[in-house]
């Protein structure tokens, strides 16, 4: 298991909503996104599969440059692929959207 | 023209199991009338499974649902089968007993309160062994405080099932509500062939587990109340039905002595099979009484 954690001081547009999607099951993962208490976006992860964190920067690195929400986010995950991950985040986007 | 859609009358047919335990909470409730009580954003976690490498979430694949169905105060209790096999912990475990606890509490204070238990578990978490144990033995005392003023209503509607120790709590529910897919035993399949080997129990037998713990064979022999499809209005509507009727004349797990007299009939120089078991059992008596 590993912790990884991720800063993104531009994400600076103040967010009212917060959003829990996913579930921590095989290749899934859950997300908890909530307005940051700091400025910036603050991400952290507990991941269950080891040495992924260049694959975690580069999905987080291309969700933050479309979205600029300073948030906080929380993943659980359980072997998420990339792919998963960045529509997971995204369906959080969606709910704090509605 | 007649117009023909591709897509089969089932794929829209609104299924229970295919949505994840949160949802599946939700789907019993009078509309607008429930409430997530310490749900994912209180992050109350597992502190053991980090320890052994393994990612917790953020309600402990338990969620509980507080509302009204039909009108009455109810609180649902649901394990979530994709987090670690729906699996009773210490945290999971707690939030439930808590639950039902609380429940008992508004119940004999005068504010009758049913819980719904959705139970798609393995039984106690193996990374939590004892905490788990200890969990379900609460549980079960809560479950028996609460059943004296409302009832505690099961659903078990697969694919995981309800087995191990969440399969007592089961047992001492008020009713039970199964699907054709879903499971009820103490000892799952794979276990039982592990510790008797596989000419007891072929744990890879499809046909032979669900004639033994299947949904249809459990109704059909008196273990559980009623079969009702994977869909998700019909399971509502038979908990609604339940929380409606209230507490059953008797609940099974007082009639010791009609299952003592039953086991002491069984001729047992005979393999039993499965349709056999439901002609001999399947009465009234063993519903909670004439109906």
């Amino acid at each position: 298991m590993e912790h990884i954690t991720f800063e993104y001081p531009t994400a600076q547009r103040g967010i009212t909503k917060r959003a829990h999607v996913g579930v921590v099951g095989s290749g899934d993962m859950e997300v908890l996104l909530e307005p940051s208490p700091e400025s910036g976006a603050h991400v952290e992860i507990t991941t269950s599969v080891n040495g992924f964190r260049d694959a975690w920067k580069a999905v987080l690195d291309r969700f933050f440059s479309k979205f600029d929400g300073a948030v906080r986010i929380q993943i659980n995950d359980a072997g998420a692929t990339p792919g998963s991950v960045l529509l997971r985040l995204e369906q959080a986007v969606e709910v704090i959207q509605q | 023209m007649i117009e023909t859609s591709i897509v089969p009358a089932f794929v829209n047919r609104g299924s229970f199991i295919e949505m994840n335990g949160r949802d599946r909470a939700k789907s019993l409730f009078d509309k607008n009338s429930w409430r997530e009580l310490v749900g994912p954003f209180d992050r109350v976690e597992s502190p053991w499974l980090p320890k052994q490498g393994i990612a917790p979430q953020s309600d402990d694949g338990c969620i509980v649902i507080k509302g009204t169905i039909g009108g009455t105060a109810a609180v649902a209790i649901s394990l979530e089968n994709a987090f670690q096999g729906g699996s009773i912990g210490e945290v999971s475990g707690a939030k439930m007993a808590s639950a039902l606890d609380l429940a008992a509490r508004d119940s004999a204070a005068g504010e009758l309160t049913a819980a719904v238990l959705l139970l798609e578990t393995g039984g106690v978490r193996l990374q939590e062994a004892n905490l788990g144990l200890a969990a379900v033995a609460e549980m079960i005392s809560s479950i028996l405080n609460l059943r004296q003023y409302a009832p505690v209503i099961t659903v078990i509607a697969g694919t995981v099932g309800c087995f191990g120790g969440m399969s007592l709590a089961a047992g001492v529910s008020s009713y039970i509500v199964m699907t054709c897919e879903a499971r009820l035993g103490l000892n799952g399949p794979e276990v039982i062939e592990q510790e008797s080997g596989l000419e007891e129990f072929d744990a890879s037998d499809r046909e032979l587990i669900w004639a033994i713990h299947g949904g249809e064979q459990r109704v059909g022999m008196g273990l559980a109340d009623a079969l009702v499809e994977d869909k998700t209005e019909a399971i509502a509507s038979a908990v609604r039905e339940y929380v409606r009727k209230g507490l059953p004349p008797q609940h099974r797990s007082r009639q010791v002595n009609l299952y003592r007299d039953r086991i002491a009939a069984l001729d047992n120089a005979n393999q039993i099979n499965p349709l056999q078991l439901r002609q001999l059992w399947s009465s009234k008596e063993s519903k909670g009484g004439p109906q």
